[in-house]
């Protein structure tokens, strides 16, 4: 089966699964194109790192409001066609807990030209920390502290060309 | 009307649940019902500048109406993905 673009799960994550979901969007329904019009495959990983702020970190629990989660990583997906139009996009992300190691966002372009799948990724991952309704519980050698970011304002122009600015640098 | 409240993470924590549901009068706005948490729960007023709302799980202003049936979420700063740089 082939997997949602757009998921929040609870497992551990499957980056060939959503490369796999992502080049099927990208081809026509009869999956005839897919070969003509993908040239570049961009893939990121987050994952949990065993430091944080001079602290070592024993563990994260991701927590996610999961349907506007879904429909956040959607969101971007639009905007990322807006700004790229032969872009195809697809975001996993987990929840729970995590090991130091394991990854947390996975997440895929496919474009016909690697220039637009490299920063069409990076715009991905800085929009993601603004606008996804997701939260992290750090656990560390002698205590534990939700991680606060961003105020989640979708329609915040100056954080989205932010996020324009730094796919592009 | 009787309104059903999602609270995350920090949130969460504050108020020691993570669904609680409201009866508030017709005409309350977000913001009203966020006032009207604080009243109980003092420690959420902190979040007040940073706080980001959706209501029926799409993002909402704090000035939108309710209707009853309503699910409010009440959203701290968030932190998905990987950390800043």
């Amino acid at each position: 089966m082939v997997p949602s673009l757009f998921l929040i799960t609870t497992v551990e994550l499957n980056l060939i699964a959503l490369m796999d979901a992502v080049s099927t969007a990208a081809s026509k329904p009869s999956g005839e194109g897919k070969s003509l019009q993908t040239g570049a495959i961009s893939t990121f990983l987050g994952v949990v790192r065993g430091e944080n702020l001079g602290r070592r970190v024993l563990r994260l629990e991701y927590e996610a409001y999961e349907p506007l989660a879904v429909r956040a990583f959607a969101r971007i997906g639009a905007e990322v066609a807006e700004r790229w139009p032969a872009i195809r996009l697809g975001i996993h992300h987990r929840i729970g807990r995590l090991e130091v190691g394991q990854a947390s966002v996975a997440i895929v372009t496919c474009s016909p030209h690697r220039v637009d799948a490299f920063a069409a990724c990076r715009y991905s991952i800085e929009r993601i920390k603004q606008i996804a309704p997701i939260w992290k519980h750090e656990f560390f050698e002698g205590g534990d502290v939700w991680i606060e970011g961003a105020t989640a304002d979708p329609h915040d122009e100056e954080a989205k060309a932010e996020a324009f600015r730094r796919a592009c640098a | 009307m009787r309104i059903k409240v999602y609270l995350f993470a920090r949130l969460c924590d504050i108020v020691g649940n993570n669904e609680i549901e409201r009866e508030v009068p017709i005409g309350t706005t977000v913001r009203m019902l966020w006032d009207n948490l604080i009243t109980d729960f003092p420690g959420l007023e902190v979040y007040g500048e940073s706080l980001s709302s959706a209501v029926n799980a799409e993002y909402a202003r704090m000035d939108v109406v309710l209707n009853d049936g309503d699910e409010v979420a009440f959203l701290p700063p968030v932190s998905g993905g990987q950390s800043a740089m």
